[in-house]
């Protein structure tokens, strides 16, 4: 059925939510969820629905992040934190293999492939966006990275249409949200204004629709089908920020030698924390480790950034020493390069980026800065 | 290698410092036995008797160059070791002790010591670094263990020791740490500081100190404007800079940028 389709959605309780976790565990999926942790929501395991940040929103800018009380019980009531589903997907710190020293010379025990299956809830449109990036860059060339694949392939994903748009927000500019318009088995829409705190429910998969079928649920009314309708609408229209993207490719590599390059690099501090906090950046280091016999070595793969030095280090030195080369790599590539590339576009406008710079870098501050002074 | 005829000759020097870098050595605990066997340790005042004698595949040295007796000493050092490396901020960067450089020693001298006429000492406290050629620097205050333990195996196996130069940031977002700064308000030297310590502050919601001196090309004049944002005042904006890494370049570039 197409997830469009209104005649099809569902409605569920906070209490059919709970099923579905339960659902979830039963088919041995690991849910990860938002939580509640260190000033902040960010994603983890959850038992139950009472895990959920219930009642809480965020407020965001640059560099600037903080929680606040709701005067409601919504579930889902705030935008992305610093976390993003790549943490599951692409984990931080991952071994390859391992090997050994023997009398028959060095044995080689790769590490086997992840087994576990996650199920995460509330993967918002932007996220969707990031993750079908990350599937591209990372098994739709000719050298498929297994162990995101296993990961990837085994995940059953329920989805959330926003109700609420952070103050770093701009996916309406990306054309990737707020509105999740596909790659989920479920989508949920969250109803809290009038009365009775519910979800409308859209099935994006085969699988999608079964476990609902064991949900408690009833079929939405046309009304809940509209009154989900209009908070997407209202999401849509209250982007804490904005970009306009449509020809930003050329806008960028024709101002390759702007000044205001010199400018963002002043401010930038190439910590990497952009990078880190960005769903679709996929950069990895391997490291080797070896033990103090000689007779075991490993081989770890970790997150890298553009922004540090070994990065771009061949022989003799680093290609891009400046933070002025760095920053334009990372911004050129995000917005212009991804598209010859991969032929998306690499950022998807979850603003995380703006919100995690120590010192509140605005992507979207850029664009607007280099569209506005260009030079003649 | 295992395989080599000769073990390595391992030894481990101090200078002016309070030992800890050393005694990160002895607190390897079940490693140090590994250690134990992979190297000979043939100097190392804080576990043996033994005396200086001929030559050294691997020096450690800790601690920094405060009195003209030892600025001789680290000369005899170099010449005696294949491979030194300095470990800890002491000897990295001249350590706590390093506040001298900012001021008058005699005047220190004349405030701590009963007797200050007694007192030898030059106007400096300075890294290793400033007086001979360093191979490699370990950085921290103290040094992290497992980081001592990678270069000694990175050394015995021939290859370049993983210690990367890059933010304490960067680990922290692999460690899925909540950033203190921008979630709490907590002006924290992170961004510019080498990274080295698992992120250990930022790990118990504390800023960082700045333990490991100055990262990569570090931006210390736009984190400071930031500070000021977050309501650190001009004082403090110097004393941040002015702790373990004093007299490290950036970190003392950019205390002297601001002050009362």
């Amino acid at each position: 059925m197409s997830p469009t389709d209104s005649t099809q959605h569902a409605v569920v309780t906070p209490e059919g939510l709970q099923a579905l976790f339960e659902a979830l565990k039963r088919r041995n999926y690991r849910v990860i969820g938002p939580i509640l942790r260190d000033g902040a929501i960010i994603f983890d395991d959850i038992a139950s629905v009472g895990d959920l940040p219930k009642g809480w929103t965020d407020e965001q800018d640059g560099g600037h992040y903080r929680l606040h009380r709701r005067d409601d019980g919504a579930l889902f009531g705030y935008a992305v934190g610093p976390h993003s589903w790549k943490k599951f997907l692409l984990p931080a710190t991952q071994r390859l293999w391992s090997a050994e020293r023997t009398e028959h010379g060095v044995a080689i025990t790769p590490e086997p492939r992840p087994s576990e299956r996650f199920a995460f809830i509330g993967v918002r449109a932007c996220d969707l966006n990031a993750i079908a990036i990350q599937d591209r860059v990372l098994i739709g060339g000719a050298q498929a990275d297994l162990r995101y694949q296993s990961r990837r392939q085994g995940a059953f994903i329920v989805a959330l249409n926003c109700g609420v748009a952070g103050g770093t927000c701009f996916c309406a500019s990306m054309h990737t949200g707020p509105k999740a318009s596909g790659g989920y088995d479920l989508v949920l829409t969250e109803l809290v204004d009038d009365g009775e705190h519910r979800f409308v429910v859209g099935v994006g998969s085969e699988g999608g629709g079964t476990v609902l079928a064991e949900l408690p649920h009833r079929s939405a009314a046309s009304e809940e089908v509209a009154a989900a309708e209009a908070v997407v609408a209202h999401t849509l229209a209250n982007m804490g920020r904005a970009m306009y993207s449509d020809d930003v490719h050329d806008l960028l590599l024709r101002n390759l030698d702007h000044p205001r390059w010199d400018e963002v690099a002043a401010r930038c501090l190439t910590c990497g924390n952009c990078t880190l906090v960005c769903p679709t950046c996929f950069c990895t280091t391997v490291e080797e480790s070896s033990d103090l016999d000689g007779s075991r070595t490993a081989r770890s793969q970790r997150w890298d950034s553009c922004f540090t030095m070994d990065f771009s280090y061949i022989h003799g030195g680093s290609v891009r020493a400046t933070a002025r080369s760095r920053y334009r790599q990372w911004m050129t590539h995000k917005l212009a390069t991804w598209w010859d590339q991969f032929g998306t576009t690499g950022c998807v406008g979850c603003g995380r980026c703006i919100t995690w710079c120590p010192v509140g870098i605005d992507i979207t501050e850029e664009v607007a800065a280099i569209r506005g002074s260009e030079p003649s | 290698m295992a395989s080599a005829k000769r073990k390595p000759r391992l030894a481990v020097w101090k200078f002016a410092s309070c030992d800890g870098c050393q005694l990160t050595l002895l607190d390897c605990e079940d490693a140090l036995v590994a250690v134990a066997d992979a190297v000979e340790i043939a100097y190392f005042r804080e576990a043996t008797q033994s005396e200086v004698s001929g030559y050294y595949d691997l020096s450690l040295v800790d601690g920094s160059i405060t009195t003209a007796r030892d600025a001789e000493r680290i000369l005899d050092v170099r010449k005696r070791s294949r491979t030194l490396a300095t470990i800890g901020a002491c000897a990295t960067a001249g350590g706590i002790q390093a506040l001298r450089n900012f001021a008058n020693v005699r005047e220190y001298a004349a405030v701590v010591y009963a007797r200050p006429d007694y007192i030898r000492t030059l106007a400096t406290s300075t890294a290793i670094a400033h007086h001979v050629r360093v191979d490699y620097e370990l950085r921290g205050c103290p040094i992290d263990k497992r980081q001592l333990l990678e270069v000694i195996s990175a050394f015995l196996a021939g290859r370049r020791p993983v210690t990367p130069p890059h933010s304490v940031c960067i680990e922290c977002k692999r460690k899925g740490n909540v950033c203190v700064m921008v979630a709490h308000g907590t002006p924290c030297l992170g961004p510019v500081t080498h990274t080295g310590c698992y992120a250990l502050c930022p790990s118990y919601d504390r800023g960082c100190y700045g333990c490991y001196g100055p990262k990569e090309t570090p931006n210390t004049p736009s984190l400071s404007r930031w500070f000021a944002r977050l309501g650190v005042d001009n004082r403090n904006l110097q004393r941040v800079y002015r702790t373990f890494n004093a007299n490290a370049d950036e970190f003392r570039e950019e205390s002297e940028r601001h002050g009362a």
